[in-house]
C-alpha cells in the first residue's frame, strides 16, 4: 500500500497531474457535457416517439398496430440494448462515417451513443406512459379525442414527472458511456482518465476525473429529482 | 332519443367467451333521467360504454335520433362523443392540470379559441359552484369537488346526453345527495338527458324517472321508477327493493313460516292501522318482521314483511283480508311448510 502511494502519488506525479488538470480538465469536462447532452437530445428525439408507439401500438393500446410490426420493434430494441457499447462503436463505424463524414472524433462518438441510447430511452418512455391511469385515457377517448390528441394532451402531460425521472436516468447512463469515446478518438473526462491516468501511469488524474464525473452525476440526479418532484401536481404543495 | 335495439356484447377471455350483454333493448326519451341499476357484474359498465361506442356492440344497434352509431366512421364517432359526454366513478380528472384546464380539455378538442374556451370554462365552474377553484389542482380538492369539475368538463361541449358511470359510488351520502341535486338541476335547466348507471337503489330513487334493472346482461324489468319499485316483479328487482327478503327468512329459524309482503301505495294506505284491525276482525296476530316507507316520485310507499302464525287456513284468511283493502298489494313470500318428518310423509 505504501509502495502504491509512493509510486503513483509522489510529489513528482502529483505535480504532473496538477499540470494536466489545469491544462485539460475544464475543456474535457465541456467535451463530456457536449457529447452527453447532444447524444441525449438525439436519443430522445428518436426514443420518445418510439416509446409512445410501443404503448399506443400495443394490441390493447389506443391505436393498435399490426402484431408483426410491434414484434419487430421490440426485437430491434432488445437487439440494440443487448450489444455492448464498445462493440457497437466498432460495428457502427461505416454508418457513423456516412452520417458525420468521419469515423473518429467527438462528433463520431455521438452517433453510436445515440444508437445505443435511443432504445433505452424508448423503454423508459414506455414504462412512464404505461403508468398513466387507464381510466384517464378512457376519459379522453370518451370526450372524443383521437389517439394523437390523447397522446399529446393526456398521456404525455400526465406522465411528465415520470418522464423527467426517466430522462435523468438516461442522461447519467449516457454520461457513463462517454468514457469509451477514446476508442474512436473522442475526448472527454473518461477518455482523459484512461489515456493520462491509466496508460501514462498518472493515477491522480484518473482519480480527479472520477471525482468530477461523480459530481456531475450527482448534480444531474439531484436536479432531475427536484424538477420531477416540483412538476408533479399530484403532490400537495 | 336514444334507442338500444337487441344489443349484445361478448368478450373473449382466457376462460372462453363471456356474454356481458344479452339482447338488451331500451328506449331513453329526451329529458329523461334514466337509471340503469344492477349488481356488480350485471353488465352496467359495458352497457353505458356501448352507448358512446367505447365498446362496440357484438350484435344489435344503438340509435341516436334514428342514426345507428355503429355505422359511423371513427371521426364521426369522435364528434358524437361531444354530444354524449361522460362522468366516472373515479372522476378521471387530469391530475397534472388545473381545474380550469381540465374543463377546457374538451374545448381544446373541438378547437374553440383559447379566450372563448377560458371564458366558457369559468362559466361552467360557476355553474357547478367552484369558481374559486379554477387554478387549483385536482389533488387539492375533495371527491365531491372533483366530481363537480368533471361535470363541468362534461358540459363544456353542450352535450345532449350525459352518461354517469357510478358517478356517486365513491362519495359519502351527503356529497352523493349534493351531486345528484346538481345532475337534476342540469337535467332541468339545460334539458340534458341523463343516463345513470348505479348499484345504489337510493340514487335511482332520488333522481330517476325511468329505470331498467339489469341482471346477468339482461334487462329483467323496465319502466317508471315509481311503478317498478312499488310493484317489483323480477327477482332481481325484488332483491334490490327488499334487500331483507331472502336473508331475513333463514335467520328466523322457525319450522313453520308463512310470510306475507304488504305494499301500500300512497299516504292513505300507508297510514291505515291494518295489522291491528286484522287482529280484531280475523283474530290473526301478525308479527311484523320489517317495515319501511319510502318516497318515489313524490308518492309515499310503504312495505311490510309479516309473519302469519297458524297454518294454510290462517294464511288464506289473512291474504284475503289484507287484499281487500284499497291500494294494498299482498305477496306471499313463503308458503306454508310442515316440519321435517311430516314433509317426508307427504312426499310418499
Amino acid at each position: 500500500m505504501n509502495d502504491y502511494i509512493a509510486t503513483y502519488y509522489n510529489p513528482d506525479k502529483l505535480e504532473k497531474a496538477w499540470k494536466v488538470i489545469q491544462a485539460d480538465f475544464l475543456r474535457e469536462t465541456g467535451v463530456t457535457l457536449y457529447i452527453t447532452l447532444m447524444a441525449t437530445l438525439f436519443a430522445v428525439i428518436i426514443g420518445l416517439p418510439l416509446g409512445v408507439l410501443l404503448v399506443t401500438g400495443d394490441q390493447k393500446g389506443i391505436r393498435p398496430l399490426p402484431k408483426p410490426l410491434m414484434a419487430f420493434l421490440n426485437w430491434l430494441i432488445n437487439l440494440l440494448r443487448s450489444a455492448p457499447f464498445i462493440i457497437l462503436i466498432v460495428v457502427l463505424m461505416p454508418i457513423t462515417r456516412s452520417i458525420v463524414g468521419k469515423a473518429v472524433g467527438n462528433a463520431a462518438v455521438i452517433v453510436p451513443l445515440v444508437i445505443a441510447a435511443f432504445p433505452f430511452v424508448a423503454r423508459l418512455v414506455e414504462g412512464s406512459l404505461r403508468e398513466v391511469n387507464p381510466n384517464i385515457v378512457e376519459m379522453s377517448q370518451s370526450m372524443g379525442a383521437s389517439a394523437w390528441e390523447t397522446v399529446v394532451h393526456v398521456m404525455l402531460p400526465e406522465s411528465v414527472p415520470s418522464l423527467i425521472t426517466s430522462l435523468t436516468t438516461a442522461v447519467t447512463t449516457i454520461l457513463g458511456y462517454t468514457a469509451m469515446s477514446g476508442a474512436v478518438g473522442g475526448g472527454g473526462l473518461g477518455n482523459l482518465a484512461i489515456t493520462q491516468g491509466q496508460q501514462r501511469y498518472n493515477q491522480a488524474v484518473l482519480l480527479a476525473a472520477l471525482i468530477v464525473l461523480v459530481i456531475i452525476v450527482q448534480i444531474f440526479q439531484t436536479f432531475g429529482t427536484w424538477v420531477a418532484r416540483k412538476s408533479d401536481k399530484r403532490l400537495k404543495q | 332519443m336514444i334507442e338500444l335495439r337487441n344489443l349484445s356484447k361478448s368478450f373473449v377471455t382466457a376462460d372462453g367467451p363471456v356474454d356481458a350483454l344479452k339482447h338488451v333493448s331500451l328506449t331513453i326519451s329526451d329529458g329523461d333521467i334514466y337509471g340503469i341499476i344492477g349488481m356488480s357484474g350485471a353488465g352496467k359498465s359495458t352497457l353505458v360504454r356501448c352507448i358512446n361506442m367505447l365498446e362496440r356492440p357484438t350484435e344489435g344497434s344503438v340509435l341516436m335520433d334514428g342514426t345507428d352509431l355503429g355505422t359511423l366512421k371513427k371521426k364521426e364517432i369522435q364528434r358524437i362523443r361531444h354530444q354524449i359526454t361522460m362522468i366516472f366513478q373515479s372522476f378521471n380528472l387530469l391530475m397534472q392540470r388545473t381545474c380550469l384546464q381540465n374543463v377546457m380539455f374538451p374545448l381544446k378538442l373541438t378547437r374553440v379559441p383559447l379566450p372563448q374556451a377560458k371564458k366558457r370554462a369559468m362559466e361552467l365552474l360557476e355553474t357547478v359552484g367552484l369558481p374559486d377553484k379554477a387554478n387549483a389542482y385536482p389533488a387539492q380538492l375533495s371527491g365531491g369537488q372533483q366530481q363537480r369539475v368533471a361535470i363541468a368538463r362534461a358540459l363544456a361541449t353542450n352535450p345532449r346526453v350525459l352518461l354517469c358511470d357510478e358517478a356517486t359510488s365513491a362519495l359519502d351520502p351527503k356529497t352523493t345527495h349534493a351531486i345528484l341535486e346538481l345532475i337534476r338541476d342540469i337535467n332541468r335547466k339545460l334539458g340534458i338527458t341523463v343516463i345513470l348507471i348505479t348499484h345504489q337503489m337510493s340514487v335511482v330513487q332520488e333522481i330517476c324517472n325511468r329505470v331498467a334493472i339489469l341482471e346477468n346482461g339482461t334487462v329483467v324489468e323496465e319502466g317508471d321508477v315509481s311503478e317498478v319499485f312499488s310493484n317489483p316483479k323480477a327477482a332481481a328487482t325484488r332483491a334490490l327493493v327488499y334487500p331483507d327478503a331472502v336473508e331475513g327468512l333463514d335467520s328466523l329459524g322457525a319450522a313453520h313460516q308463512q310470510m306475507v309482503r304488504l305494499i301500500f301505495r300512497g299516504a292513505a294506505a300507508a297510514t291505515r292501522p291494518l295489522i291491528a284491525s286484522m287482529a280484531i276482525d280475523c283474530h290473526i296476530a301478525a308479527n311484523i318482521l320489517s317495515a319501511a316507507t319510502r318516497t318515489l316520485g313524490g308518492k309515499v310507499y310503504g312495505t311490510m314483511l309479516l309473519n302469519i302464525p297458524g297454518g294454510p287456513d290462517e294464511l288464506a284468511t289473512a291474504v284475503k283480508y289484507l287484499s281487500a283493502t284499497a291500494d294494498v298489494t299482498v305477496q306471499v313470500e313463503v308458503e306454508y311448510q310442515s316440519a321435517g318428518p311430516e314433509k317426508e310423509a307427504e312426499a310418499e
